[in-house]
């Protein structure tokens, strides 16, 4: 079973009176354990193509799955808790609550999914640790620089063991250093977890990294190329 | 950890939160002690008025209230008397009056009044004469020339102590009388009216001016300040039924004075409606507050949608930091309205200088406000209840946010 399939999706966005389709019959699979970037210049559809198989978002057109599962059939309640239990996002501003510290915005989603204070703990204190931040756990998003706030983000799309990361340009805010550290970061856990990643960027570094690489334009897949 | 979040949301803008808090405390504050201040005013408007020759109870003639004269007097004053010491508690006072309009007169002036003939001793503890100061000496019961008349009225006859007036009335054979009173002293009253409107002599002093000896035309009792309106209205019933062989009229207070327990019946729904006026610009204020936090914070309930967090939850959510908001606000309201209420209820509030209005309403020159545990109930529970209520449009707003919305407007 593939991990994400789309087919036919369209996504047409209304600007005033004007039309514009960000999204023209795409159709995508990508498989359990995959590392693809989704690639091309803004507006070529990347965003939304994500915001479409994260269930953020509804197609004008097509159908997305996720793992077997129809977003169609779905109601937004189901797919409220598809995405708590089975998918994790990483966002380009990273998007964590300033009012948490980093261990307690890694919890939050484990408090969503109901597991208890003790477990809740642990499993937030081991991701860190995984993504290096061992010894900024009481740090609050605005005492952490911009690199260990995107691993706290990532962190927190892991720590509910999801099967598919999707990320939204996460080295876009990151200085070469920081970015090279992050995907590295990523790739390790993609081997070692085997979940699925999804980007979308024009980031080169990030498009090197990838194992696969869709390149988009004008909402539509221009190439498809596995390395 | 929702608790710990919505606690820490609300100081994510200490200004705007120390602005709202504000606005609801004063809120709060203001419902508290209004209510006690309406609550003493209205507490000392009955007071007066009890204390205003009208008692707890009243004995009079079936005809007398409706056409006061003499010859509607209380037949048999001794048996009733008996019979309602029987029935009564101990602490009960009582005591017999003749009330009957009349006519003042000095050399110089001419004027209406209310003839009252008193035990004077008896009236401690019933009516304000019996403890009103007195310049000169008291009447004593034994007294059959000496009237104590109001500092308003010897001023306004420009008269003193040692002077004399005629007191004329009808007699209680229809024939006009008349006698001559030396002013033995002069009271202070609460209100000038009270001072111009009573003119006091001894209870034998009366029966002969009207001619009509062991005879009264009221008995008023008092009862304990703490009898509750329900042990009045029994006693009542039971003072009728002790009385039934005397051909006689029973009235509780609430009887004899209507337009007060009319008042009193609406002061509730006036104090309601006051309280919802303070929370409809309370409420602007919480709606516009929680608003602004809500936009603000776009993005972030956006993620939370993104990650899986149900809309009922986001609502839970923004209800609880304005939960919070409301308990600080009352909480701090609470002890600010009643500091406040409790340094007034030991000076008193001085309205002398409206001493004209307050007369008018019978209302005492010294207001003292009187906390009362239902108010505080009641002002803080409007304001949790109503603020929840309002709450709830921007939480629905937060609730309804889009992720692709959200990251698309930032």
């Amino acid at each position: 079973m593939s991990a994400v399939t789309a087919r036919d999706v369209s996504r047409i966005y209304t600007q005033g009176d004007v039309k514009v389709t960000a999204l023209d019959k795409v159709s995508l699979t990508v498989e359990t354990g995959e590392f693809v970037a989704l690639a091309g210049p803004s507006g070529s559809g990347k965003t939304t193509l994500l915001n479409l198989i994260g269930g953020l978002d509804t197609p004008d057109g097509g159908e997305v799955t996720v793992n077997g599962m129809a977003f169609k059939t779905m109601s937004s309640s189901d797919l409220a808790e598809l995405r708590l239990s089975q998918i994790g996002f990483v966002f380009q501003s990273y998007n964590l609550i300033p009012v948490l510290t980093a261990e307690e915005n890694v919890e939050y989603i484990l408090r969503l999914q109901g597991v208890g204070k003790k477990e809740r703990k642990d499993r937030a204190r081991a991701i860190l640790d995984d993504v290096g931040l061992e010894d900024k756990y009481d740090r609050k998003p605005s005492q952490l620089s911009g690199g260990q706030q995107q691993r706290v983000a990532v962190a927190r799309a892991l720590v509910s063991n999801p099967t598919i990361i999707l990320a939204d340009e996460p080295t876009a805010n990151l200085d070469s250093k920081t970015g090279d550290s992050l995907l590295q970061m990523m790739r390790e856990m993609n081997e070692k977890h085997k979940v699925t990643f999804i980007f979308s960027t024009h980031d080169a570094m990030v498009m090197e990294a990838a194992k696969r690489i869709v390149s988009m334009k004008d909402g539509k897949i221009a190439e498809d190329k596995t390395k | 950890m929702y608790t710990q979040l919505a606690w820490r949301n609300i100081w994510r803008n200490p200004r705007r939160t120390a602005i709202i808090l504000t606005a609801i405390l004063i809120g709060v504050a203001a419902m508290i002690i209004l209510a006690a201040l309406m609550r003493g005013m209205v507490g000392g408007m009955v007071e007066n008025a009890i204390d205003n020759m009208v008692g707890h109870i009243k004995i009079q003639h079936p005809d007398y209230r409706s056409d006061p004269d003499i010859s509607h007097r209380l037949s048999e004053v001794d048996g009733i008397s008996k019979a309602l010491k029987i029935v009564l508690p101990e602490s009960a006072r009582i005591t017999q009056r003749i009330r009957i309009d009349g006519v003042v007169s000095n050399a110089r002036e001419t004027a209406g009044i209310e003839i009252v003939g008193i035990h004077p001793e008896s009236e401690i503890g019933i009516s304000f004469i019996g403890t009103a100061p007195v310049e000169g000496s008291p009447i004593t019961a034994s007294d059959k020339n000496g009237v104590l008349i109001g500092a308003a009225l010897a001023k306004k006859f420009q008269t003193g102590i040692g002077k004399k007036l005629v007191v004329a009335t009808q007699r209680g054979d229809g024939e006009s009388g008349s006698r001559a009173f030396r002013i033995r002293g002069i009271f202070h009253g609460d209100m000038e009216a009270t001072e111009k409107a009573y003119l006091f002599i001894s209870l034998p002093a009366a029966q002969r001016l009207v001619h009509e000896e062991d005879s009264a035309t009221e008995i008023a009792v008092t009862l304990a300040r703490e009898t509750s309106g329900k042990e009045l209205e029994k006693l009542v019933m039971q003072c009728r039924t002790a009385l039934e062989p005397f051909n006689v009229s029973v009235y509780g207070w609430k009887d004899l004075l209507p337009a007060i327990t009319a008042y009193l019946a609406m002061f509730d729904v006036f104090l309601l409606i006051w309280f919802v006026v303070i929370f409809i610009a309370m409420g602007f204020g919480i709606v516009n507050t929680v608003l602004m936090a809500v936009y603000e914070r776009m993005r972030e309930f956006g993620l939370l949608k993104a990650i899986g967090m149900r809309p009922a939850r986001i609502i839970r959510m923004v209800m609880g930091e304005s939960l919070f908001l409301l308990i600080l606000g009352c909480t701090g309201g609470t002890f600010f309205g009643l500091g406040v209420t409790c340094y007034f209820a030991e000076t008193g509030i001085d309205l002398g200088a409206f001493s004209k209005g307050t007369e008018m309403w019978g209302m005492s020159r010294i207001i003292l406000p009187v906390i009362n545990a239902s108010d505080i109930l009641f002002a803080n529970a409007v304001v949790l209840l109503l603020g929840l209520l309002v709450s709830i449009y921007p939480a629905v707003k937060a609730a309804r946010f889009t992720p692709v919305e959200t990251m698309r407007q930032n």
